[in-house]
């Protein structure tokens, strides 16, 4: 999922036609001048550019009614950290008078396998404080997008009539707009505000679904920020989850994947770091993610394949020569399963390598490794 | 009997010149499946592991009446593959394709629905009837006609515990792989309804996943309308919490989604939850006995 900075979110709004304040992205205090001049009036709201929630209580929101002060906030937010993210570039935006905060949200419901439109009258919180009474919750067909109806429905549930009822309608119309035509997860404005009696989207939250990226190219680059490992990991199609054990864990399928880590962990065994294959059991990804699991530096790795399409020697040939030139610091046990799994076995065993048919036995074989000094 | 596939399921492969769509043709021909025809974008390609091959569906359709289609299609143009297969009246699509885009696959399966085509995917290994016919990917060697209905949204996991299933001669009906996309044309409610038709499935599998509220929903489900017994395996009950989609998601779910949620939710309706894969088929045997 490609999780959208306030600024990226907002350039989407901007180029569809959602109202916002007028702001500039500042990256250096210096700039901040410039900004003032050409954009944004006093007084001025100065708002760290980070992906993790909670900016208002956690400092990463400032408010100047001079330059001076705007400059003085802006070089104090660039640069610093706000819960782990660095934080690269502020916005600054004009402050508005604010009557009312309200929130608004297209994502999926797994659960209803149709869109969703949420919205309160109770905006400007972070919305899982919100009580549920207090969200609406509009389902919308693909086929139709949020129907006329469904626009009054709303208006009247967030208290909006006239002049704001029908920007509202305008508002929900781009928004569907946007979560179909940009292929968004979520589209988010917390909070739309009325100011001087008029609609204003204050922040926005955007991810964009990943398997459609495809669609989008000027998406790949706004990732957030992955470690060495995690980008080649990315770029070879491999899914990669740190938890900071020492057990590396090779399987193929997510479910196999967690499965491996219930038993792994059920046996007092720590995972490090997990590499899911995917479905798949070729050989030359599976020995792929070897290379990149020798990288992360476990203790021991537990590689658990279920052989579907490859056969379970076919898959063993390639790893041990792979372990066979270059022979790792770090202890190995295997479980291929599969058709020729015998043969897969035996291979392995050759090369001195644990291989075990059983889930449970070659986890223990694993945790005796991993706890040997 | 058995579900969704048997010995007279007619296969329409599309992409079958595609590396996966040939061998997966093998495969499925070697299951015993018949494999009547095959589509594909090249053009002049007269057959494929003995299949013919054509231009669209619906000329395939013309030629061979099939009954099911296993798409292999990419991504990017399996949208429009699927709308060919349900504008020739195939009552059966399984969508093996993996990374379609969620807004893509909404679209697909309301079409599909008002046209009176089932989906079984997208991103999934497929089904397999032990004895009848494969549509898919599963391996052949796994499987063994029985009495258990398996149903999961896992892949390799399903193999792994068919498997073992086997092996504790436990054979099956029909293995369902629904996929483990947000948005999967069968639910675990649907698999579970023609396994509880179904007569000769006497106990079900279910192996579900921590995220989404598709076990709880199951559970409900099984609660009142599912008689036979069901055993459960959710993967995942070690793990931290995930990743979820933002906030807006979490309200949706509210407290739903784990593994304790899930876990406790199926017990309830009666299902025998398994702590690891491999004690299902000790469960199973249980449930049977009763």
């Amino acid at each position: 999922m490609v999780k959208l900075l306030e600024w990226q979110g907002k350039e989407i709004f901007r180029n569809y036609g959602i109202p916002l304040p007028k702001g500039a992205v500042v990256r250096s205090g210096n700039d901040v001048e410039k900004a003032l001049g050409s954009h944004v009036t006093l007084p001025c709201v100065i708002k760290a550019q980070v992906r993790v929630g909670g900016r208002g209580k956690g400092g990463a929101l400032r408010f100047a009614s001079t330059a001076e002060e705007a400059r003085k906030a802006t070089e104090e937010i660039l640069g610093s950290t706000f819960k782990e993210e660095k934080v690269k570039e502020v916005l600054i935006e004009q402050k508005l008078p604010i009557d009312r905060e309200l929130y608004l949200s297209l994502t999926l419901d797994r659960s209803r396998r149709m869109p969703i439109l949420m919205g309160s009258a109770e905006g400007g919180v972070e919305i899982e404080s919100v009580p549920d009474e207090k969200i609406f919750k509009i389902w919308v067909h693909p086929f139709t997008g949020i129907l006329d109806y469904q626009k009054r429905q709303a208006a009247k549930l967030l208290g909006l009539t006239g002049d704001a009822a029908k920007e509202l309608a305008g508002i929900l119309e781009t928004l569907w707009t946007i979560f179909e035509g940009e292929d968004a997860e979520l589209v988010e404005i917390n909070p739309l505000v009325v100011s001087a009696g008029h609609l204003v989207a204050l922040d926005s939250k955007v991810i964009i679904e990943d398997d459609a990226i495809f669609r989008h190219p000027q998406y790949d680059h706004l990732q957030g920020d992955l470690t060495d490992l995690e980008e080649k990991a990315h770029e070879k199609g491999i899914a990669f989850v740190e938890m900071g054990g020492d057990v590396g864990v090779i399987a193929n399928g997510a479910g196999l994947t967690m499965a491996t880590l219930d038993v792994l962990l059920e046996n007092g065994g720590k995972p490090g770091v997990f590499l899911d294959l995917g479905g798949t059991d070729d050989p030359k990804k599976v020995a792929e993610a070897f290379l990149l699991m020798s990288e992360a530096k476990p203790k021991v790795v537990f590689i658990n394949i279920f052989g579907g399409v490859t056969r379970c020697d076919t898959v063993a040939s390639g790893l041990a020569s792979e372990i066979t030139r270059n022979p790792p610091k770090f202890g190995i046990i295997t479980r291929i399963r599969g058709n020729n799994e015998r043969e897969g076995r035996e291979i392995l065993n050759g090369i001195g390598i644990g291989s075990y048919p059983d889930l449970a036995e070659a986890v223990r074989q694993v945790v005796a490794l991993e706890v040997r000094p | 009997m058995s579900v969704l596939v048997d010995a007279s399921t007619r296969v329409l492969v599309l992409g079958i010149t595609g590396h996966q769509g040939t061998i997966h043709t093998r495969g499925m021909k070697a299951f015993g499946t018949q494999v009547v025809a095959g589509t594909s974008m090249r053009k002049g390609v007269p057959e494929v592991e003995g299949v013919p091959v054509f231009e669209s569906v619906q000329e395939a359709t013309t030629a061979t009446h099939p009954n099911a289609a296993c798409l292999f299609v990419p991504a990017p143009f399996a949208k429009d593959a699927l709308y060919e297969v349900v504008d020739a009246g195939i009552p059966l699509a399984v969508i093996i394709t993996e990374h379609i885009p969620f807004h893509d696959m909404l679209e697909m399966l309301y079409y599909a629905k008002g046209k009176g085509t089932r989906i079984i995917g997208p991103n999934c290994p497929g089904l397999a009837t032990p004895g009848g016919a494969k549509v898919g990917i599963t391996p052949n060697i796994i499987f063994h006609p029985g009495d258990i209905g398996v149903v999961s949204r896992s892949g390799t996991l399903t193999y792994e515990i068919v498997n073992s299933l086997t092996e504790n001669h436990l054979g099956q009906t029909t293995c369902i792989g629904l996929g483990g996309d947000p948005v999967p044309g069968t639910t675990f409610i649907d698999a579970l309804e023609l396994f509880e038709k179904d007569p000769a499935t006497k106990g079900i599998v279910m192996v579900g996943e921590i995220g989404g509220v598709a076990e709880e929903e199951a559970a409900a489900y099984i609660a009142s309308h599912v008689k036979k017994p069901v055993v459960a395996y959710i993967a995942g009950q070690s793990a931290p919490p995930g990743k979820r989609m933002g906030h807006a998601g979490a309200i949706i779910t509210r407290g739903k989604g784990t593994a304790e949620s899930k876990v406790q939710a199926l017990s309830r309706a009666g299902v025998r939850v398994a702590r690891f894969p491999y004690e299902i088929p000790g469960l199973v045997q249980q449930a049977l006995k009763v």
